[in-house]
């Protein structure tokens, strides 16, 4: 066991270490910097942070302003407000442009459990992936998220990072490699099936796994932490060496990890698939596990999707 | 800002004449193009670019120029005329405007119009940008001015006073916002279409200073920058077009 934290935290961590070996970037907030825990990077350098209050169209159209000039500018807020009361703002002058504006999106999915619907981002990845020039990240555990900060730091354009509030299991160690843009295998059990998760979900998905190969189901399973560009070779590869894949995510079922999947297969290698995603609707107050259980995302979906793939693929 | 001369005041009417008649040829030949809101900027547009922003045609990426944003984007006619006529593209591009390929798009495209400092074209957004280039500038200790050109009927926009807020909270010193009060939205009069008085009070009330003049006068124009330049201390700047 490696400890626990949230990739907020983890992210915001890395930052103020990052500030400490260069000064060639900035951290923007709208009011909610402690929860974004940006606000370890506001205490360690003030001179580097502003706070522009709740109006979240304003923040991040002065975050696109600043980083004309050639700046590079991370913006954090709550992933509803980036995705969407933000929208147009980083659509046209964040995207447009590609300025190189990194949006940390905190609180994606239902991790916000009883806060309820208005606070759940279950749209936001499929908002993000089709704006032009947008890059759309999701790291899984903190060791993860602390890379992604490392890796946006010099990278050409706009990117969406989606982090989570709840505290998880750290499930990388110092071995674990993250490069933008390209998938990892987390297990390669057999050629039973691929399992294929983002975020939140990867932890579950790795316990699915354990659960099937007690089973006699043995699965591969890769983790997609750029959900754009997604590595369309290490997905067609599982699809040609597997022949069955469920995709496994906290978003909605359109628009996210499963569509973006469903996308590469379709024209390149036609592949049964099944999502593991809310099923189109919005959620309500809960705790984040009991809402899991309720839509059919937990590790006991995963298993009867990996089965009802598997099945369709010997039929 | 250099003083001026009413030699100069002849030159920039001149010159505001000469962006008049572009505008009028780009927009008949595009066949759009609000040529009214791009006419109704052509004055202030020509002092700016041709006497009061510390710029250089030759070097559009100059990391210490003035900057400008239309945040009025659509009348960018009067924009693209005035970059031409400083020399900053070929004046021929004119007659491309809003065609394909064109680095003259139907809204203002900093990627693809040498001179042009920021995207634009939503309203709204422009003065928020503005605060943004004008925060890196303290930051990074580079000696420019930001210039933001809003619409009258754009401070329709909630956004616009979120800027506003945020421009007197952060003691901006470096930004002229200028509204081009023309009385005009697409629907028909702003008074009509939604009121937007009163407008020096509102601004004043968010910590702004205001200059109201003609925006039409030269010599009130080249006044009302500098005062605005002398203006010190923690408020923002703006100029109020009259008329």
């Amino acid at each position: 066991m490696l400890g626990q934290i949230a990739t907020r935290k983890a992210f915001g961590q890395e930052l103020v270490e990052i500030g400490k070996e260069r000064d060639d970037f900035v951290v923007m907030d709208a009011d909610i910097a402690k929860s974004c825990s940006t606000d370890l990077f506001h205490k360690a350098f003030p001179e580097r942070s502003y706070n522009f209050g709740i109006a979240e169209q304003n923040f991040m159209a002065i975050a696109a302003g600043y980083a004309s000039t050639g700046t590079q500018v991370f913006a954090a807020t709550y992933s509803v407000f980036a995705s969407m009361r933000a929208c147009e703002q980083v659509r046209t002058f964040v995207c447009y442009p590609k300025l190189n504006v990194r949006i940390i999106a905190s609180h994606g999915g239902l991790q916000v459990g009883p806060d309820g619907a208005t606070h759940q981002a279950i749209e936001d990845i499929g908002i993000m992936r089709s704006i032009p020039n947008m890059t759309v990240i999701q790291p899984a555990d903190g060791t993860a998220a602390k890379l992604a900060a490392r890796a946006v730091m010099n990278y050409d354009g706009p990117v969406y990072i989606r982090l989570l509030r709840n505290d998880s299991p750290i499930i990388f160690d110092e071995s674990y490699k993250f490069e933008i843009g390209k998938a990892v295998e987390l297990r390669n059990d057999g050629t039973d099936l691929t399992i294929i998760g983002t975020g939140a979900m990867v932890l579950k998905t790795l316990q699915a796994a354990d659960k099937l190969k007690e089973e006699g189901i043995n699965v591969k399973v890769l983790e997609i932490h750029t959900l754009k560009p997604i590595d369309e070779d290490a997905i067609i590869k599982a699809a040609k060496e597997t022949g069955a894949i469920v995709t496994v995510e906290d978003h909605n079922i359109f628009g996210g990890l499963g569509s973006a999947v469903s996308e590469v297969l379709s024209e390149n290698y036609p592949t049964i698939l099944k999502r593991v995603a809310i099923p189109d609707v919005f959620g309500e107050s809960g705790d984040s596990e009991t809402l899991y259980d309720h839509y059919g995302m937990n590790v006991k979906d995963i298993i009867n999707a990996a089965k009802e793939v598997l099945a369709k693929k010997r039929k | 800002m250099r003083s001026y001369t009413l030699e100069d005041v002849k030159y920039l009417k001149q010159k505001a004449n000469d962006i008049r008649k572009d505008i009028i040829k780009m927009t008949h030949k595009a066949k759009a193009g609000h040529p009214g809101g791009s006419l109704s900027a052509a004055d202030i547009v020509s002092a700016l670019y041709f006497h009061v922003m510390k710029i250089d045609p030759k070097n559009p990426g100059w990391k210490e120029r003035d900057r400008f944003v239309l945040s009025k984007g659509h009348a960018c006619p009067v924009w693209y005329a005035a970059l031409a006529e400083k020399g900053y593209f070929d004046m021929d591009h004119l007659n491309t405007l809003r065609k394909f390929h064109s680095i003259l798009q139907g809204h203002p495209d900093m990627k693809k119009t040498p001179g042009v400092d920021m995207t634009s074209g939503s309203l709204g957004n422009g003065l928020s940008i503005g605060i943004g280039m004008a925060l890196a500038a303290k930051r990074n200790k580079l000696n420019y001015n930001v210039y933001v050109m809003l619409g009258d009927g754009e401070i329709q926009e909630g956004m616009v006073w979120e800027a506003a807020m945020s421009a007197a909270h952060y003691h901006i010193d470096n930004l002229i916002a200028i509204v081009d009060y023309n009385g005009l939205q697409v629907d028909g009069w702003t008074k009509d279409v939604m009121s937007i008085h009163p407008v020096v009070e509102k601004w004043e009330a968010f910590g702004w200073s205001v200059i109201e003049i003609d925006g039409h006068n030269m010599i009130e124009i080249l006044d009302a920058f500098q005062k605005a330049h002398k203006i010190k201390g923690p408020v923002a700047k703006g100029a109020y077009k009259g008329g």
